[in-house]
């Protein structure tokens, strides 16, 4: 029996183990860095003034900080998330002109429940359903860009204006980026068995409206549910991308020297946020993974136009989902739209330094 | 009965329609057909828009995550 299997059926019960869930968080959290400091330092006996040992502690620490605070983020989202559907959020893009819908469509692709494995089942579907396409890029570029763990673990490690402004910056360069790209004419770049979907707009719309209903059923213990299935999924996902980004972050803090990335990415260097996307763009990592890293780098003196440059295009653009769109983007459109987004990423990224500096 | 699963093939799809072969061993349903729909225009034609998606005799039941066997028993059950 798993856990999800081992929930209460009851409202009172879920209560409970809600609130007994949430003070085991709490503790957790509040108790790892001396957990680690007695466990490595009284009880195995290492010397905290050695760089191993320091360096054991900060991997230990923020592995188990980070695998907390991704946990807390997804299930609290995952449970949100149950109240909103894809299908909805397409009937209520369903008709809307380009610019108000693009607009409307980065904010959905944030607060909508997406998985880039579905990019092609969706495209279809806003496109099918009469949602112009740079409005559905638009939704596509909002929803990994603006995730809701990249910007809870911004939020944890540099404060809620750091986390705002990356959100305010992500929407924008969908907004934007979309609606550049819808008004370049791309529909010869798209395979035309999209655009001749085999039902009409009406009909999609019916059976959305249909679809839409399944997330009002949920029972209260469904959704507690779905939010653990997604903590679980999402986790057994990221591990080995988290343990990497934290143990890179570990190496930058305690052996890289300071005057490095002063030299080489820091404020006085013009080309520091193209390296950092030119770096980021074909890295394939997550936010998880890119976070270690990030706070690694601030602490040398990198800027924070140059690092959330770099963390949006981590999350922004990866391989897998090109090739995936592949199949419904043609070659050309794809390229655009990377370019697009970089150039976007890179312009945002000198704004912050100048803001910022 | 006709029970689809729709997906491309993702592992996601795969797990869903070994819930819906247990789920179907379970409550002893003999006379089910399950079929895969993989095929990005028949799946975009049943109106989901995130895969995997649980369809029994023509009706969209579940789309977008994997309920496991028990809730597709109940699913399949309220169907019927």
């Amino acid at each position: 029996m798993t856990i999800v299997e081992r929930l209460p059926e009851t409202k009172s019960g879920i209560g409970a183990v809600s609130v007994v869930a949430v003070a085991a968080w709490v503790g957790a959290y509040s108790l790892n860095e001396r957990m680690w400091d007695w466990l490595l330092y009284d009880r195995i006996g290492l010397d905290a003034d050695t760089r191993v040992a320091s360096a054991l502690h900060f991997f230990l620490y923020d592995t188990t900080k980070i695998a907390l605070l991704l946990t807390g983020i997804i299930f609290v989202v995952g449970v949100l998330r149950t109240f909103i559907t894809i299908e909805r959020t397409r009937a209520l893009l369903g008709g809307k002109r380009e610019g108000v819908g693009n607009v409307m469509a980065a904010g959905l692709g944030v607060a909508t429940p997406f998985c880039s494995c579905s990019a092609v089942p969706a495209f279809i579907g806003f496109v099918g359903a009469g949602v112009p396409i740079g409005v559905t890029l638009s939704f596509l570029i909002a929803s990994p860009l603006v995730n809701e763990i990249a910007v809870g673990l911004l939020w944890t490690a540099f404060g809620w204006n750091i986390a705002l402004m990356y959100i305010a910056a992500g929407l924008t360069i969908a907004i934007v980026a979309g609606w550049v790209l819808g008004r370049m004419g791309v529909e010869r770049w798209v395979e035309p068995f999209v655009l001749r979907p085999r039902t009409t707009p009406q009909n999609l719309l019916a059976t959305a409206n249909a679809a839409a209903g399944i997330g009002s059923r949920l029972t209260p213990q469904l959704r507690v549910r779905i939010g653990l299935q997604e903590v679980r999924e999402i986790l057994g996902k990221v591990w080995p991308y988290l343990l990497v980004g934290v143990a890179l972050g570990g190496i930058i803090h305690g052996w890289v020297p300071s005057d490095f990335f002063a030299a080489h990415a820091g404020p006085d260097n013009p080309f520091g946020v193209l390296v950092a996307v030119a770096i980021g763009v074909p890295l394939y990592s997550n936010a998880a993974g890119a976070l270690p890293l990030v706070e690694a780098l601030a602490d040398k003196g990198v800027p924070m136009g140059t690092l959330l440059a770099f963390m949006m295009s981590v999350v922004a653009l990866s391989l897998p989902e090109m090739i995936l769109l592949k199949r419904v983007l043609k070659l050309p459109l794809l390229g655009a739209y990377t370019a697009v987004v970089s150039v976007g990423i890179i312009a945002v990224g000198y704004l912050f330094n100048a803001i910022l500096a | 009965m006709i029970i689809k699963v729709l997906g491309s093939g993702c592992a996601n799809c795969v797990r869903l329609e070994a819930n819906v072969k247990e789920a179907l061993a379970a409550s002893g349903i003999v006379d089910a057909t399950v079929e895969k729909v993989t095929d990005y225009a028949d799946i975009a034609a049943y109106g989901i828009m995130s895969t995997p998606g649980l369809v029994v005799d023509d009706r969209v039941l579940v789309s977008g995550r994997v309920p496991d066997a028990a809730e597709v028993a109940q699913l399949i059950a309220s169907a019927r």
